[in-house]
């Protein structure tokens, strides 16, 4: 039996049609993908993110334990609000998850972890922190509504309290505020400038209801997909895993190997840093018509990878594409197709930034 | 749900076939099978000339989400193709059983290959047998 979100019954009134995601019931689109695409590309759209899972951190020495649970650098978060994505690492360097950690006004944390990953993560937070006397709380009660595209920041403003929308109002890019039970991160998995709203699960639906009825376009996982591709942002499980270190998953600038902090696989990076990255994670653009999907043969002057992340972006009209190949100069690349190989050019991502396709792509 | 045209025959894997008045036969996929797969973005297309065994891939229907064969209803020649779908694939989101058909067939075993399929109210059962 998959798990519900408390908007469950939400989205099976608007017709969605729903799939299972990581053991959750939720819906990957309400009718047409692509529009709902273009929506948060050009408006504004919201998507229910309810299955991520939420912890709360606490404890005298947090930070410490921040310092060693994850690749980046929690000295980074100055000041209460800010923001951090990084990966957490085991002793290899492999990926055990990517998060959001953000930063509270009392020295606390709140980290956002996978859904499908909560099990793992929750087992190894709890087992690395007992060390620290950090308390490790997950917030099941809360749900989690993204609401992102060029509009979205207005539209969410003019429906809180005049204190809190002034707050948010004032917040830059990664960067949380929190007021009349909301939190509010300016963050996203799209591309696009926009709020991710952590509710309490009893006032979720009511949320969503006075979201949708000032103009923001109820958006599935399927449109998820094809936006933070376009953004060029991982997919945990996908884009990498516990067999791969983030120099491998293009997360390199997600990896601080800041003096004399001993983070949990740090060894094992700098092993791989010193010896030479085996792979690498390009981008792929196909310029012919067809679609580049997960699984797929990737040909290069260094041997075969294989497509990681695949789909159509509907902001390009083409197919796009993460690939992790042999490192190296990949020269000219092809992709297998059912048996033919379809030449496809390597550029650099993002593919889309601000609803507009990047240079070079 | 679209109503379903009474002139079709239908495979359980959702494709259709209709026969012409000239003896060739129509192919295509049912609306149920473009709602499955959302927003199509692209299909592959067989040459003309190309001959088709009952049930083998004659064509590649992919959305965003998922790429699908396509498999002969009847066996032939290909003798027309829809490439107007190669710029606009949505039509067969939007019109599967009309602008939306696939390709034609010059049918070598018409008749055994016809009875073979569903008829429409048979498909209907079928589709509502998935349903539950």
């Amino acid at each position: 039996m998959s798990k519900q979100t408390v908007l469950n019954a939400t989205h099976r009134a608007l017709g969605a049609k729903m799939v299972d995601f990581g053991g959750w019931d939720m819906p990957i689109s309400y009718g047409s993908q692509i529009e709902e695409h273009h929506a948060v590309r050009r408006d504004a759209g919201m998507f229910d993110v309810s299955h991520m899972t939420v912890v709360d951190l606490e404890g005298e020495r947090v930070r410490d334990f921040l310092r060693r649970l994850v690749a980046n650098s929690v000295d980074r978060l100055k000041t209460p609000g800010k923001a951090l994505y990084t990966c957490m690492l085991n002793a290899d360097g492999g990926v055990i998850d990517d998060l959001i950690i953000y930063s509270r006004a009392d020295g606390a944390f709140r980290l956002v972890v996978n859904a499908a990953t909560r099990d793992k993560d929750l087992a190894w937070i709890t087992r690395e922190a007992a060390p620290f006397a950090v308390q490790v709380r997950e917030r099941p009660e809360l749900a989690i509504i993204a609401v992102q595209g060029p509009n979205a920041r207005a539209k969410v403003q003019g429906l809180l309290s005049p204190e809190l929308a002034a707050k948010a109002a004032k917040i830059g890019k990664f960067v949380a505020c929190e007021g009349d039970g909301l939190f509010i991160g300016r963050t996203g998995y799209t591309g696009e400038d926009g709020y991710e709203i952590i509710v309490p699960q009893e006032r979720a639906v009511e949320l969503w209801n006075r979201l949708q009825a000032a103009g923001v376009a109820p958006a599935g996982l399927g449109a998820r997909d094809t936006l933070r591709l376009e953004a060029g942002m991982n997919l945990y499980g996908q884009d990498m895993d516990e067999t791969v270190s983030p120099y491998e998953a293009a997360l390199a600038w997600t990896v601080a190997l800041d003096e004399g902090r001993d983070f949990t696989g740090r060894a094992a990076l700098e092993r791989q840093k010193a010896a030479g990255v085996p792979r690498a994670m390009i981008g792929l653009v196909m310029d012919e018509k067809g679609v580049l999907r997960h699984g797929q043969r990737v040909v290069t002057a260094n041997g075969d990878g294989e497509i990681l992340s695949g789909t159509f972006s509907p902001t390009l009209g083409k197919a796009i594409a993460f690939a992790r190949v042999p490192a190296g100069d990949p020269g000219a690349v092809q992709v297998d197709i059912r048996g033919k190989l379809i030449p496809v050019r390597v550029v650099s991502f993002p593919f889309v930034r601000d609803g507009k396709p990047c240079d070079g792509v | 749900m679209n109503e379903i045209p009474g002139d079709l025959k239908f495979m359980k894997s959702h494709e259709w076939a209709r026969v012409e008045d000239d003896g060739t036969v129509t192919v295509g996929i049912s609306d149920h099978a473009q709602g499955l797969l959302g927003d199509l973005v692209y299909v592959e297309l067989p040459n003309v000339g190309d001959t088709l065994e009952v049930g083998a891939g004659c064509a590649v229907v992919e959305s965003v989400k998922a790429a699908s064969d396509v498999y002969a209803p009847v066996a032939g020649e290909v003798i027309k193709v829809n490439s107007a779908l190669s710029d606009k694939p949505e039509t067969i989101n939007e019109d599967a059983y009309g602008d939306g058909w696939i390709l034609v067939v010059r049918p070598t075993n018409l008749q055994e290959d016809m009875e073979n399929l569903l008829d429409p109210d048979a498909y209907a059962e079928q589709l509502d047998n998935e349903d539950d």
